[in-house]
């Protein structure tokens, strides 16, 4: 498409209007920040955003200044879940009890992979299985990147991180990325997806639709991080689709139990395209590759059976 | 003038029904003992539908606090309740309603920390969250219990004010024990509480951003505009005590005195414990010593110019805590001495730790410290070290 036909047609398919205002500080090539600013593209006004501590709040909310143009709130690092839970049921009471005039607000909780996966996964936990009525994003750049590239349970097998360093006796993080997803799907919510801004309108079809449905929505966003990922921060959308395209990161619904591939590919490139671009692997002998390789098929032939692709 | 009709109720149960009459919007808590009564109580409320609001059965203290914080900054009057290991569990959100200025009411049924594990009363929970920045009271019966809890909603909504208040009553000595205490008439509380409207709500069509990252060109003067208002909120509180004094008839002060118009030794004791020192003071009395008793009902702020006011004739304080500050003795002491370090040189402090860990204080453990006390006086005087005592342990 060229230049001129993108400036005919986008805006037909996207708002212009930004929720999430320029002049933040996040990091050049932030996959996260532009996974937020799409998030609050298809979310539009109507809404109540509980943030966790981390990148998002430290790049967005530095005193005097807000990037926010809708209702904002964070409190702490591991009580998103909790925070939103207590928005709803006020929202609900009030209504109920003549308060405030009844409307449709949707109640959204961010958190990165750290405060999901895990310091907050048990108030997001309850607040899934309470059925509260709201939308969960995890914007998932795989390490604690706001204080310095920890490892977290979300950070993928074989990465370099400050707390699993590649040593003699180390080839970087040694445990294999909790699935996150499939531990929403396991509290039988009504919506479980994953996402990528390199996918911007599958990203926003999918958090219309997590916010459209009554019940807890989990929208898992794999958020490039080129400065953790140890990568030129022009390749922030190429890793994304890198992601998907090897089978890394496959791009999933699972609709009231149900699961829907949403991009399957006839063959998968194989991982090391996406790995040979990152800092963060560049350790990685053969034959470890090889096992994230063998590691990365099984799991995409088992999301193919759940998806009952052939 | 004492308005309403007396009953028969436990102290967790009247926490309850000054909730269920301010008509809370949301309640938010986990179990734990010996708060449980207060939860079951209300669950009970909201299921038969004498009390109209969601009821979050949280996974944790930590979220209970949590879900309040969100509920509150949404506009809804909230209410939870927590106790000993839970208080601790919640201790990092309780410093956010108080900065954030989320009018949050919490009930403290006050227990032991572990270990050993306790389940019952003493006042180390209390004393581990000396400075969160809420507004934090003690009861010494049911009755003030139920009275305190009315109040706080008032103090705590109050748009001059703007705090998360915290009633503490002493675990099974007040939340399990049926005392006798007048109801009042439930029109009158709700006439007592006005509607709550925090100005600057969490609203889509009035976007607001809430709790942003405040680094340190910032961050010192919020902390200080905070201390401020907070100091401020004493008039408020004493203003409501004296309208509810005048709407039901009985009077509260921040700190309350027995027989201290003569006194010049004062037993200095805060919680259910005061009722029982009372008793001590008139046994003292009979002997010829003129003691009197202070209660603190009011601990943050610290009532400094009424407490200073209280002991101003007195010669000789004796505090009891309920908790150790460890490697520094008593916590309650500590504050007092310190309240009066540049008033008083020569009044005589001495503190004693007891009733760690639900162990009863008789009123022979009062008469006992008081004795003792004197005894260190002449100790003091002959220009020896006192330490803190631990009364009643078994050697």
């Amino acid at each position: 498409m060229e230049k001129e036909d993108e400036e005919l047609f986008v805006p037909r398919l996207v708002t212009t209007e930004e929720n999430f205002a320029s002049g933040h500080r996040a990091c050049i090539g932030c996959g996260e920040a532009l996974a937020v600013r799409h998030v609050c593209k298809a979310l539009g006004k109507n809404v109540i955003i509980v943030t966790a501590t981390g990148c998002i709040e430290i790049y967005s909310s530095l005193l005097p200044q807000t990037s926010w143009r809708v209702a904002w709130i964070h409190t702490l690092f591991e009580n998103v879940g909790a925070v939103v839970s207590g928005i709803e049921s006020a929202y609900k009471a009030r209504v109920r009890k003549g308060k405030i005039p009844a409307k449709e607000v949707k109640f959204v909780g961010f958190a990165g992979d750290g405060g999901t996966s895990d310091i907050g996964i048990q108030a997001l936990s309850g607040a899934m299985e309470r059925m509260h009525n709201f939308l969960y994003c995890c914007f998932d750049n795989e390490a604690y990147m706001n204080t310095g590239i920890q490892r977290s349970s979300s950070t993928p097998y074989g990465a370099w991180t400050t707390t699993a360093p590649v040593g003699k006796k180390s080839i970087g993080q040694m445990t294999w990325k909790k699935n996150m997803p499939e531990i929403a799907v396991a509290h039988n919510i009504p919506y479980v997806a994953t996402a990528c801004p390199s996918y911007p309108f599958d990203l926003m079809d999918k958090v219309k639709k997590g916010v459209a449905i009554e019940g807890p929505a989990y929208v898992h966003i794999l958020s490039v991080c080129p400065t953790g990922w140890r990568c030129p921060p022009n390749l922030s959308i190429e890793l994304g689709r890198l992601a998907v395209e090897t089978g890394v990161f496959p791009l999933y619904e699972v609709i009231n139990g149900e699961y829907r591939l949403n991009f399957d590919f006839p063959e998968l490139k194989p991982v090391r395209e996406y790995m040979k671009k990152q800092g963060r692997f560049r350790h990685l002998t053969e034959d470890v590759i090889e096992r994230i390789q063998a590691r990365v098929a099984e799991e995409y032939l088992k999301l193919k059976e759940k998806a009952g692709v052939k | 003038m004492t308005k309403g009709k007396i009953v028969g109720l436990e102290g967790s149960f009247a926490v309850a029904e000054a909730v269920r009459m301010a008509n809370a919007d949301v309640i938010s808590a986990y179990p734990i003992t010996p708060q449980t009564h207060i939860v079951e109580r209300l669950a009970e409320m909201v299921a038969d539908g004498e009390l109209d609001a969601e009821f979050i059965c949280v996974e944790s203290e930590h979220s209970a606090m949590s879900a309040c914080v969100g509920a509150s900054a949404a506009g809804a009057r909230v209410f939870t309740c927590s106790a000993g290991q839970g208080l601790e569990l919640m201790h990092e959100v309780l410093y956010i309603p108080s900065s954030m200025r989320l009018p949050v009411v919490a009930v403290v049924a006050n227990r032991a920390l572990s270990a050993p594990l306790s389940v019952w009363c003493d006042h180390s929970d209390a004393m581990a969250i000396r400075d969160i920045g809420w507004i934090q009271m003690f009861a010494e019966n049911n009755q003030q219990a139920f009275d305190l809890t009315v109040c706080a909603y008032r103090v705590a909504e109050d748009k001059e004010v703007l705090f998360p208040a915290m009633v503490h009553l002493d675990g099974f000595y007040l939340s399990h024990v049926i005392e006798d205490m007048v109801m009042p008439d439930e029109e009158e509380v709700v006439g007592f509480i006005p509607e709550y409207e925090h100005p600057f709500v969490l609203d889509p069509d009035r976007p607001v951003s809430m709790g942003c990252y405040g680094p340190p060109f910032i961050y010192s003067e919020t902390k200080k505009a905070q201390e401020v208002a907070f100091e401020n909120t004493k008039s408020k509180i004493l203003e409501t005590w004296k309208e509810f004094g005048d709407v039901f008839g009985r009077h509260y002060s921040p700190v309350e005195k027995y027989r201290m118009e003569d006194a010049r030794i004062a037993l200095l004791t805060m919680g259910s414990s005061g009722e029982t020192a009372m008793l001590a003071v008139e046994e003292l009395r009979e002997e010829g010593k003129d003691v009197g008793l202070i209660s603190l009902r009011l601990w943050r702020p610290f009532p400094f110019k009424e407490f200073r006011d209280a002991v101003k004739d007195v010669e000789l304080l004796v505090v009891l805590d309920r908790a150790i500050s460890s490697g520094m003795g008593g916590p309650v002491c500590s504050e007092v001495k310190s309240a009066l370090y540049d008033k008083r040189k020569d009044l005589n402090i001495v503190g004693f730790i007891g009733g760690l860990g639900g162990r009863d204080i008789p009123v022979k453990g009062f008469k006992y410290m008081v004795n003792r006390a004197l005894e260190k006086v002449k100790a003091i005087e002959r220009g020896e070290e006192i330490e803190t005592e631990m009364i009643g342990i078994r050697e």
